[in-house]
């Protein structure tokens, strides 16, 4: 197997809590793997982890062979603060190529044509030179998506892509991560949307509590829910 | 014109005008990203611990800068801490510390030195405190601040707009938040003896405030800000000399009119 991203045996520890105890999972090329749980269920710590922004208190994950951690397409939850920031989706996007810039500080041909690439492919090149602000929620997560895709060519990590979003906009948001996943670039989204969820996933995963009370795929997870009740 | 020739014919005043006017290029680049961070809060506690390590260094008779510059470089590394971890009220805490840095420092000179006109001018500021040193010194501090952000102008986007993606990509978030903070430090320690504790601040928000009121884009708010920082300065330097008032508060006095001015201008642009 192709494993990109080999989670094994992994628990989390915040604020000296234990909020995900024994996690084991894995990501293989061209996946599509959904985790979702309650809030509290250990969601955000298992994204921090894996992002490496956090350091997990047991277990390991390993990567595959020359694929770096940096190289995660990561689409954050919007914060704040970013409602009234200046910027161009322009800039937004292609802050997303930094992870390949080294000690370079400007961005050259291949950079532009990158962010140029993934724009077009969720065809928000219209909106290059709009103010991030000012866009719609949707179009601001095919911002930040598009900045993810500049970020990776294997790997996107999604932390709850369609919150805060209208159905139109997350069937359109679904209907563009579907096109990129069949691409080729393994997908991994933490959402709390289970029923959509079910129907883009190759596998999923769910959390409960702190532990995995699922992992395998949609098919499996119907069957078992449908005989535990 | 008058008032301008005779302003430079005064070797003080001069050295007063380039070091104002370097140190509000400096704290109006900082600022942006300090106040698109929510870290506004950090020139503020910084000011007020730079009072107290001016008044220690008064009291023990030594150089005012060989003392605070390095106190105020610790205490921006514990204010960005506090304002990091946002959970116990980061902005509280902050609070707390610089009000208790201002009292250290007004009880430490009213038991030594007394309150006298080197405290006062620390509080509200003056023009007669630069010495030649203090212009080389913020001629150094342009220049790094300036080369930073030139060089590092798409990673310093990239980690105000979204630390945590920044840091997802492998970008060495933390070095630039700690070199913000300790330019920001060496920044206010040398603009509150023009500007006063009580008022440097003002230039660290004023201009980036000012600026995103009509520029749409990063780098526009940075330029535009570094340009109405330096211009508030010199018409602030220039409006105390006319008024015979205090020039820390003339300059915010200006920054503050523009601010208004440009606020007025984007509301009735909009409609």
């Amino acid at each position: 197997m192709n494993n990109l991203l080999t989670v094994k045996n992994v628990s989390i520890t915040y604020e000296g809590k234990e909020v995900i105890g024994g996690v084991s999972f894995n990501v293989a090329q061209g996946d599509f793997l959904v985790i979702f749980g309650e809030n509290g269920s250990g969601k955000s710590s298992l994204v921090k982890v894996l992002l490496g922004l956090k350091a997990p208190s047991k277990g390991e994950i390993a990567f595959a062979e020359g694929f770096n951690r940096w190289e995660i397409g990561y689409l954050p939850q919007t914060t704040a603060h970013q409602n009234d920031f200046p910027a161009s989706a322009w800039e937004v996007v292609i802050s997303g190529c930094l992870n390949q810039m080294g000690h370079r500080p400007f961005y050259g041909k291949k950079e532009k044509e990158a962010a140029k690439k993934n724009m077009e492919l969720l065809s928000i090149y219209n909106l290059k030179n709009e103010c991030f602000r000012n866009l719609s929620g949707g179009q601001k997560q095919r911002v930040l998506l598009a900045r993810a895709l500049c970020a990776t060519g294997k790997l996107l990590l999604l932390d709850e892509p369609v919150a805060g979003l209208d159905n139109a906009a997350a069937a359109d948001f679904y209907e563009a991560i579907c096109k990129i996943n069949s691409s080729g670039v393994a997908v991994v989204m933490v959402s709390h949307d289970i029923h959509t969820s079910l129907s883009v996933a190759k596998h999923v995963l769910k959390l409960g509590n702190g532990n995995e009370l699922f992992y395998g795929t949609p098919i499996d997870y119907e069957r078992e829910e449908f005989f535990e009740k | 014109m008058d008032i301008i020739t005779t302003l430079f014919s005064y070797s003080f005043i001069t050295r007063a005008i380039v070091v104002g006017i370097l140190v509000s290029l400096c704290s109006s680049m900082l600022g942006v990203s300090l106040v698109l961070k929510r870290y506004s809060m950090i020139g503020d506690g910084l000011s007020h611990v730079s009072f107290g390590a001016l008044a220690v260094a008064a009291a023990l008779n030594m150089a005012p800068l060989a003392v605070s510059v390095p106190l105020v470089i610790i205490a921006a590394f514990f204010l960005l801490r506090l304002s990091q971890n946002g959970t116990i009220g980061g902005d509280a805490a902050i609070a707390v510390f610089s009000s208790s840095a201002l009292a250290m420092g007004i009880i430490i000179t009213s038991m030594t030195t007394g309150i006298n006109t080197d405290i006062c001018n620390y509080m509200f500021g003056s023009i007669l405190a630069m010495s030649s040193r203090d212009v080389y010194i913020s001629i150094v501090l342009s220049v790094v601040v300036l080369g930073m952000y030139i060089l590092s102008y798409n990673k310093i986007f990239a980690i105000t707009f979204d630390e945590n993606f920044s840091r997802a990509t492998g970008v060495k978030v933390d070095v630039y938040n700690m070199a913000v903070a300790v330019l920001t430090a060496i920044t206010i320690v040398l603009g509150m003896r023009i500007m006063g504790a009580l008022l440097i601040s003002s230039l660290i928000i004023f201009p980036a405030l000012s600026a995103m009121r009509v520029c749409r884009f990063f780098k526009g708010v940075i330029i535009c800000a570094a340009l109405l920082s330096m211009v508030c300065f010199f018409m602030g330097i220039v409006l105390s000399y006319a008024l015979e008032v205090p020039v820390g508060a003339s300059v915010v006095a200006v920054n503050l009119g523009v601010f208004l001015l440009l606020t007025a201008i984007s509301k009735l642009k909009r409609g």
